[in-house]
């Protein structure tokens, strides 16, 4: 924090420091611009005329929201029976920010080469990835960033790396026709991306994906990675995923945890092989 | 205007390459004809009726030509068979239609005697029937002129108003989608683009009726069509100004979307020759061939094309793949042009799409922009607004919109498409719209003679800019013209896509004409 003293002050002791309050973690909440003041600004249209009816409305709304200090910044016309409003106001509610869990995909953040070099050393094959935008959706914007070599925001796409073989399925493609693929091609994860969200008609794909894949026992071969714009980890895993990458993720995020992820899969397998074989070994002794 | 200094020999070398382009694809387009094809011309006769199949509408077009099509006698044409039935009943196109489709009627049982359903006559009813159904199209054309006369209408193709301000509309329901069109227009919107549900190309059939669940959009049907064409006719007398309704012609039922779309008075429709090879993965053959006919139907009824070059730099890199858009321009200009079209129709798309934090980047825009506005002077050029680098942050996604306002209007587009705030989230909400045509008005009009006051600096960066980019351009098409264009398409020579002659959906609704094939529109549209 910015401390507003200054060094003729600090030599005289007996006088009180002045500084800027820091931030309570206790009790946060939205800072304008003095510590703790709730500030926020929202914007919405209410289907009616522009009226002091309609301002009295939207004040209304927003203190049933529990603002304070209401200020309506403007209201416009719109449009034949639409206003358009902008509103600040202070929210009391404070939240405990040392209490907060958030569930998060577990997985360093690594450099292309760094990637590269542990699938080399480590994996010592090339992993395989297929990517698809599913269902009926043709936006594929998320996909192409995360896969072609391009990438995103300077970060190049998974088929940049040399040790992935990332294959880009592209727009609209079908549940069972990406599982047949990724079957085919033997692939070890799958990347789904959806950016149509309207009648939650991405949470219904991806999860007949899951389906799918659990009736033909493919489920636990692959890992399965969910993105999209709208798309959050803990939302992924309840859709039956193994991770969810939403919006700002880059090329490199998704291959760090596809390696992560692997490595620790394989470790799991071989740590039941040795066990397995112990207690073979163990019988047999007996 | 402000002109960059261009060199105009290259510009006329690019339009003579892109005709050799096109030479042995109009061949391909004069020798075969689609099930897409075959249904728009029943459909511009009147059979536009639908039957219920398995609890869903399905159009009585689609049933008739598949019938034909089953016997392998799609080669001749759907109109023998089925205006010898029209003979033979004595009923109208559309009774025939929906009596095929309920199975009252088999379309290929034998001719009941008594009837003459000779070739001469059929050919005869035939040539009828299609000048009654051009007719039909030119009286829904002068309907649509007579309204926009009778308003204020602020289109000028090329540009000299300043550009048109465009929004789309996707709520997916047709009636929220009026409210939000008719919000627009009372805003400042000079045409509304109602967006398709996201699946609707790569259906082979139009959907039927007033629809009101879609995703990502609303479906293009006929009655939706009409309910906002409505609309939008009462919005246009109420403002005293014109306002223009957009839909989607492509996709595997593009001729079909054509023939609708003149019938229920649209203005403008996205059209492009290669839009579909490459982004909806449908077969090379069906799309070339298709996108002909369409042009045809939207050449007579002078409908505005707007094609898709703005989406090739979503996919490939914006900064190093601009001359892909000019290059493709050219060949779209060729293909329309085929297809008699005149050039004030042919709304030529592009997009930047370049990193915003390119360093002098609006000085790439700029000479993109402006090299476009010179190089198709006649033409109302379609200018799309930056998607690629939108994020959640609306406020610098507001401001980049705003840049790209500043763009179109100094370099003289003529149709703007105006960015949402919220492009990276959702569909417009009714403000997001209102807040970006504010925006639009705001410096359209702030900067209205900016273009004419300036000049461009002889080899400035600018300049310099342009001229990279038709090097590049002619270079890209000589390429195209050795290797053939579907041979460049599969190697990538747009968007880094790469598509097979054979491959893709809607390959097999391609048959070669027979030489007794019968179809007066090819003669009279």
């Amino acid at each position: 924090m910015a401390k507003v003293t200054n060094k003729t002050d600090k030599k005289k002791a007996d006088k009180p420091v002045l500084t800027a309050k820091t931030p309570d973690l206790k009790r946060l909440n939205p800072y304008g611009d003095i510590m703790g003041d709730g500030t926020i600004q929202l914007a919405f249209t209410l289907p009616v005329e522009p009226s002091p009816e309609a301002r009295e409305a939207a004040i209304k709304i927003c203190e049933g929201l529990g603002l304070q200090q209401v200020k309506l910044a403007t209201m416009e016309k719109a449009a034949d029976g639409f206003s358009f409003f902008v509103i600040y106001g202070n929210v009391t509610k404070t939240i405990d920010f040392t209490k907060i869990h958030v569930v998060k995909v577990e997985s360093k953040k690594r450099s292309r080469y760094e990637i590269d070099e542990i699938i080399k050393t480590e994996i010592g094959r090339k992993l395989k990835v297929i990517g698809a935008c599913t269902g009926f959706d043709a936006h594929t914007v998320g996909i192409d960033a995360i896969i072609n070599m391009k990438g995103f925001a300077g970060d190049y796409g998974l088929e940049r790396y040399q040790g992935l073989d990332a294959k880009n399925l592209g727009a609209q493609v079908q549940n069972d026709e990406l599982l047949d693929i990724a079957v085919k091609e033997k692939a070890d994860a799958i990347l789904v991306s959806k950016v149509v969200t309207q009648h939650n008609i991405h949470l219904k794909d991806f999860k007949d994906l899951i389906a799918r894949a659990k009736k033909r026992g493919l489920r636990d071969k692959l890992i399965l990675v969910a993105g999209g714009p709208r798309v959050t980890h803990p939302m992924a895993l309840e859709c039956g995923f193994d991770a969810g990458f939403g919006v700002g993720t880059k090329p490199s995020d998704v291959a760090s945890y596809i390696v992560d992820e692997f490595i620790k899969r394989r470790d799991k397998e071989n740590k039941k092989k040795l066990s397995g074989e112990k207690k073979k070994t163990i019988k047999a002794k007996k | 205007m402000a002109e960059l200094h261009l060199d105009t020999t290259k510009i006329l070398r690019c339009r003579d390459i892109a005709e050799k382009i096109s030479k042995p694809i109009e061949s391909l387009i004069e020798t075969h004809t689609t099930v897409a094809i075959e249904r728009a011309t029943l459909r511009l006769l009147g059979v536009n009726g639908a039957s219920v199949q398995n609890g869903q509408w399905f159009p009585d077009c689609n049933l008739i030509v598949d019938e034909l099509a089953k016997t392998g006698r799609l080669g001749e044409g759907i109109l023998p068979s089925f205006v010898a039935k029209m003979l033979e009943t004595k009923m109208t196109a559309y009774e025939l239609g929906q009596s095929i489709a309920k199975g009252k009627i088999q379309l290929l049982s034998p001719t009941k005697s008594g009837v003459n359903v000779s070739p001469v006559e059929i050919k005869r009813k035939a040539s009828e029937l299609c000048s009654n159904a051009k007719q039909n199209l030119i009286d829904a054309r002068e309907k649509r002129d007579l309204l926009r006369k009778k308003v204020q209408d602020p289109f000028d193709p090329a540009g000299r108003n300043g550009p048109l301000l465009y929004v789309i509309v996707a709520t997916g329901n047709i009636y929220d989608d009026v409210t939000q069109a008719r919000a627009a227009a009372q805003a400042g919107a000079d045409a509304i683009a109602v967006i398709r549900s996201t699946a609707q190309s790569l259906l082979d059939y139009i959907p039927h009726g007033a629809t009101t669940e879609g995703f990502g959009g609303t479906y293009a049907t006929q009655e939706n069509f009409r309910i906002m064409r409505e609309a939008l006719d009462d919005e246009s007398e109420k403002l005293g100004r014109y306002i223009r309704l957009t839909n989607y012609c492509s996709g595997l039922c593009m001729p079909e979307i054509a023939a609708l779309g003149a019938l229920e008075r649209l203005d403008f429709l996205l059209n492009d020759a290669m839009y579909g090879i490459l982004f909806r993965d449908i077969n090379m053959q069906r799309t070339l061939i298709d996108q002909h006919f369409s042009r045809r139907i939207i050449a007579l009824s002078k409908i505005v094309i707007h094609t898709g070059e703005d989406n090739y730099l979503t996919t490939a890199d914006a900064i190093e793949n601009g001359h892909q858009v000019l290059a493709s321009q050219f060949i779209n200009e060729r293909f329309a042009l085929n297809a008699t079209m005149t050039q004030d129709l042919m709304g030529l798309g592009h997009a930047q799409e370049m990193s915003p934090e390119h360093t002098n980047v609006f000085l790439l825009e700029i000479a993109r922009a402006q090299m476009t506005r010179q190089i198709f002077p006649k033409s109302p050029i379609k200018f799309m607004p930056p998607t690629r680098y939108k994020c959640g942050d609306i406020f610098y996604s507001h401001l980049m919109d705003a840049m790209f306002n500043f763009v179109g209007v100094l370099t003289g587009q003529t149709i703007q498409l105006l960015g949402m705030a919220t492009e990276a989230m959702h569909t417009p909400l009714l403000q997001d719209r209102w807040m970006s045509i504010k925006n639009a008005k705001y410096i359209f009009n702030g900067a209205k003679d900016l273009g004419k006051d300036i000049e461009y600096k002889r080899g400035g960066m600018i300049d310099q800019w342009a001229a990279k980019v038709l090097d590049d351009t002619l270079a890209h098409l000589e390429m195209i013209a050795k290797k053939g264009l579907m041979r460049a398409i599969e190697e990538r020579a747009f968007a880094e896509v790469s598509r097979t002659e054979q491959g893709g959906k809607g390959f097999k609704g391609v048959v070669k004409k027979t030489a007794d094939y019968l179809n007066p529109f090819f003669e009279i549209l």
